[in-house]
């Protein structure tokens, strides 16, 4: 069900882990639909000089959360905003289609986490 | 790769003196049972076999088995055949919060039919009370459904009572026994059930092939139209390979069941107790004694089934789980959230099921490669994380205050 890629996301997460001295971050999902995601980034220059995720949730979850992390590294605040759900799913070469709506949500939690920093430095 | 199958409550394997038995069946016996020449009569002798091994298995009557095409369909046709022929005597239905979908969905269409339905509650093992039957039980009640076990938990129900209550009240009393035969005993002679529904796969027979028990006198509606078949109660043509491989299957499992299910209860409880030793903040669902002698289930705390199951699959081991990523709805388990699970514990549960070809070393193995996979997600898991920090530091609640006095 799932692809290559989201296989391999799944099984060679990059950058998961906690981070200790983020300068923002963001969770989002809920207990119900069974995936929770925090995004960490440090934020140095107005770009993300590092990023990291824990989620709880299933392989579509994991794999996003990895895939969005590789996307946004070295960008700037603006660029990362832009980014969607469904880029990470692109990237990720396409997803199942029930996986769409519940799972794919690091983006979501990657804006939380800009906008956490955003609200912490003005 | 190693690989073991540990999901034979979805389907396992067939017996090899199965395939053997339904092979000419496929070739040089292929007349139609319903054909009068030396071609048909051949086949419907074959078939005939088949009903009287099926029900000598059960403790039956040869005329008591209808053949379907697996177990959803020998419960549709109970279900549905009892809310038609008796939709003048009453319109109440009851069955349990816990049962298959299809006992579950076919209630449910039902209910948008004009028929009312109750749901019997289970306690927090899936355990029917008896005492609730009889208190739902009314004069308009006609028929009662409970499944003799589970197949996500595996809890066995007090058939036996349960069938008892309604046989004195006069009311139908259906199980789904797909899970239940070939792992615990079943003698219709002694059990007081009206129709029971089974499916050749789940004890080592075909798919696409099942049965239902109707026991002599009870009322059947008819839902399908057509031939002479099955006392016209399932026409069609039958699948004769099926069929012949459903009696063999049923022929071989029936045999010294209480040392099989002995055997594999030991199993079963070895894999419980190493998962519960092993592994930090995991529980058993389900009953811990009356449960099916190949059921484990347990819930794994902080990480999700279906990446589990994943992760689980690309080394080796195949199991299933309740978790709502895996059922293609959002919703987890029925089964586990009416045994009062909260969400987060019912997305963490995982289910081995074991068979007749697995061994201690199986389990072993798989316990090993269990261990490895949780420590591997729950590492990665925000809810693990917390969980540990608020263990780690009982002092300081919030984990965002916590993660600056780390720094």
């Amino acid at each position: 069900m799932y692809n290559e890629k989201v296989i391999d996301h799944f099984q060679n997460p990059r950058n998961a882990g906690e981070m200790f001295d983020p300068s923002g971050v963001g969770e989002v999902g809920n207990m119900k639909c069974g995936d929770i995601m925090k995004i960490f980034i440090k934020v140095e220059n107005d770009r993300i000089e590092d990023i990291s995720f824990l989620t709880f949730g299933c392989g579509a979850a994991i794999a996003s959360s990895s895939m969005l992390t590789e996307l946004v590294k070295g960008k700037t605040l603006d660029e990362a905003m832009k980014i969607t759900n469904m880029d990470v799913a692109n990237h990720l070469g396409g997803l199942p289609e029930a996986k769409l709506h519940c799972s794919n949500l690091a983006a979501d939690a990657l804006h939380k986490a800009i906008e956490d920093y955003r609200s912490k430095v003005q | 790769m190693k690989r073991i199958y540990l999901d034979h409550g979805a389907t396992t394997p067939m017996h090899p003196q199965v395939l053997e038995a339904m092979l000419p069946f496929f070739g040089q016996v292929f007349g139609n049972p319903s054909s009068i020449h030396s071609f048909g009569r051949e086949a419907r002798r074959a078939l005939e076999e088949s009903r009287e091994k099926t029900a000598l298995a059960l403790g039956a009557a040869p005329g008591e088995i209808i053949f379907t095409s697996g177990g959803t369909e020998a419960d549709n046709l109970a279900i549905q055949g009892v809310a038609e022929a008796l939709s003048g005597k009453g319109r109440h239905l009851i069955t349990s919060a816990i049962e298959h979908h299809a006992v579950l969905d076919t209630f449910k269409a039902l209910s948008k039919k004009g028929f009312e339905v109750t749901l019997l509650p289970v306690d927090r093992y899936g355990m029917v009370d008896p005492d609730d039957l009889v208190s739902a039980l009314r004069d308009d009640t006609i028929l009662v459904s409970v499944m003799m076990a589970n197949n996500e938990i595996g809890t066995l129900q007090p058939i036996e009572e349960l069938s008892r209550i309604c046989r004195e009240k006069g009311v139908y009393f259906h199980t789904d026994a797909v899970q239940a035969i070939g792992n615990i005993p079943v003698n219709l002679k002694e059990l007081p059930v009206d129709l029971l529904s089974l499916s050749a796969h789940k004890f080592y027979g075909p798919k696409g092939v099942g049965a239902l028990f109707v026991r002599r006198g009870t009322k059947l509606g008819k839902l399908f139209f057509g031939g002479g078949q099955e006392k016209k109660q399932r026409p069609g043509t039958e699948n004769l390979p099926g069929i012949v491989g459903l009696a063999k299957a049923i022929e071989l499992a029936v045999v010294d069941i209480p040392g099989k299910a002995a055997a594999m209860a030991a199993l079963r409880d070895r894999l419980i107790g190493s998962l519960l030793e092993q592994i930090e903040e995991v529980q058993l669902n389900g009953h811990p004694v009356q449960r099916l002698p190949g059921n484990v289930n347990v819930s794994i705390k902080y990480v999700e089934g279906e990446g589990l199951l994943l992760d689980l699959d690309l080394k080796g081991i195949a199991a299933s789980s309740g978790s709502a990523c895996t059922s293609g709805s959002l919703e987890p388990s029925h089964v586990l959230m009416a045994c009062g699970l909260d969400h987060q514990t019912a997305h963490g549960s995982l289910r081995l099921t074991l068979g007749h070809n697995n061994t201690a070393e199986d389990v072993d193995y798989a316990v090993e490669i269990i261990k490895g996979s949780v420590a591997r997600l729950r590492e990665m898991s925000l809810l693990y994380k917390n969980y540990r920090r608020k263990n780690d530091n009982p002092q300081t609640g919030e984990e965002e205050t916590s993660c600056i006095t780390k720094k």
